[in-house]
């Protein structure tokens, strides 16, 4: 298949063409030119599937509960796209991706479209990419979709941030209470598992969870987070957990959160866009001046501070703006 | 606007078959990673099938699959079948390492395998020889 325009393949994805779809995946994750009306076009046939992210630590247990709540899924005859992100080397921009390892219960099922992606760490817009790849899932006709990505960081929240229904994977002896109180991760869960729940200090992770979310102060009508216990490997607890993500996508359409959570996140894509562009355009505007080397080495000569250069940058730019408005 | 495209070489490194040692395919992983290359790893014991579902689901550029067990023969065909039902054989560089006799290379070569990594290949060379011949897409 050679190189083909955004409309024949946004056609052929929405036709259910596997390949088609997976080159869509492609095309969002690389940025290739054209890939922004690709992604428009697709846009009017999202908003059917439900998207769950699920975080936790390396290692604590989530490509093989993605696998079985996955299997859970096409027992109930419905479709699911899973974009299982990995690191990338800080160093070579390498990647090994092998979430799709644990996959087995549904291997060869192509109703399961398992799409692995690396963080490609230093070049950020990740929750972006992802974002765009959950929409082509969307758009193919998947009723399920779910984000795993590995959490420790800003990034990963920001990716689970653009899902319907997050789940936190907390391993059991994941330290005391005092990393319970710490800000990002645990604070946006709408259901937390602890996974591995056949090993020491389970019961005691569970507690310290259920305390950190009785001292949370709620909002009336606010979803309570819930807390599961899983041994993923064996599928004990799994149904359990599939209840609390129906539960919380029941609550989503009830109280109308869904609606405001799509708000919010498409004043967040909307915002990533535009600190793209404009930081191109200050890209560009860097070119124009011979590039970022000769400014850095006024700087490196004390003439200059990196604040006055980019006042001195963006000044043009807030005048036409200004301008602009009148 | 032209917005900058971030584009990695993506292969799929795959176990096929029934033999259990993926030293080799770990040594290659590795390899490849720090060559740039985003790997995706198959894991043991695939068949022909979970192969091709991999290679069509993460449109990998490369195709590298490892066979020890003697039944390249056999597997090897069933997977570039599966590549072609879905449209993805032509622009999917495939390559085998392992232990191929010299007798099946030819036959190999003409079931649409790019290329052949005997044992003691040096990895530069196999990571040179992707470079140059991937297709590049989009």
């Amino acid at each position: 298949m050679a190189a083909q325009d955004a409309p024949d393949l946004v056609d052929e994805l929405l036709a259910g063409k596997h390949r088609a779809l997976a080159r869509a995946i492609t095309r969002i994750e690389n940025r290739s030119p054209g890939y922004r009306d690709l992604v428009a076009a697709l846009y009017p046939h999202t908003g059917g599937a439900d998207v769950i992210g699920i975080t936790g630590s390396p290692g604590s247990g989530k490509s093989t509960l993605v696998d079985k709540i996955a299997k859970a899924y096409r027992d109930r005859g419905l479709t699911v796209g899973v974009i299982a992100v990995d690191p990338s080397s800080p160093f070579t921009g390498g990647a090994v991706l092998g979430d799709r390892i644990r996959m087995a219960s549904t291997a060869t099922d192509m109703d399961v479209f398992f799409r692995s992606m690396s963080a490609r760490g230093s070049l950020g817009g990740l929750s972006t990419a992802t974002a765009d790849a959950v929409k082509a899932l969307d758009a193919f006709g998947k009723d399920k979709i779910i984000i795993e990505t590995v959490g420790a960081g800003q990034n990963e929240v920001d990716v689970v941030k653009t899902a319907d229904t997050v789940a936190v994977l907390v391993p059991p002896s994941s330290g005391d209470d005092v990393q319970m109180l710490k800000a990002g991760i645990l604070e946006i869960g709408d259901v937390f598992v602890v996974n591995k729940a056949d090993l020491a200090g389970s019961d005691k992770t569970v507690t310290e969870l259920k305390n950190m979310l009785d001292m949370r102060e709620g909002e009336p009508g606010d979803w309570n987070p819930e807390v599961v216990e899983t041994i993923a490997n064996s599928g004990e607890g799994v149904t359990e957990f599939l209840d609390v993500l129906d539960a919380h996508t029941d609550w989503l359409d009830e109280s109308g959160r869904r609606e405001t959570k799509r708000h919010q996140r498409h004043a967040e894509e909307l915002r990533n866009l535009l600190r793209e562009d404009a930081s191109e355009l200050v890209e560009d505007e860097l070119d124009a001046r011979g590039g970022i080397d000769d400014l850095v080495e006024r700087i490196d000569a004390g003439e200059t501070t990196p604040y006055e250069v980019a006042d001195d940058v963006v000044e043009p730019l807030a005048d036409c703006l200004d301008q602009q408005r009148g | 606007m032209s917005h900058e495209s971030q584009r990695n070489i993506r292969c799929l490194v795959a176990k096929v078959g029934l033999d259990g040692h993926d030293r080799g395919a770990h040594v290659i992983t590795r390899a490849f990673r720090d060559a740039g290359f985003e790997v995706i790893y198959s894991g043991l014991h695939k068949a022909p099938e979970e192969i091709v579902q991999a290679a069509v689901q993460e449109d990998v550029d490369v195709l590298g699959i490892s066979i020890l067990s003697g039944a390249h023969n056999t597997l090897v065909p069933k997977v570039v079948e599966g590549l072609e039902a879905y449209d993805a054989f032509d622009d999917t560089l495939i390559i085998v390492g392992g232990i191929v006799p010299d007798e099946d290379r030819e036959g190999l070569e003409e079931a649409g395998v790019d290329a052949i990594f005997g044992p003691g290949t040096p990895m530069e060379e196999t990571i040179e020889f992707i470079r140059e011949n991937v297709t590049r897409r989009d």
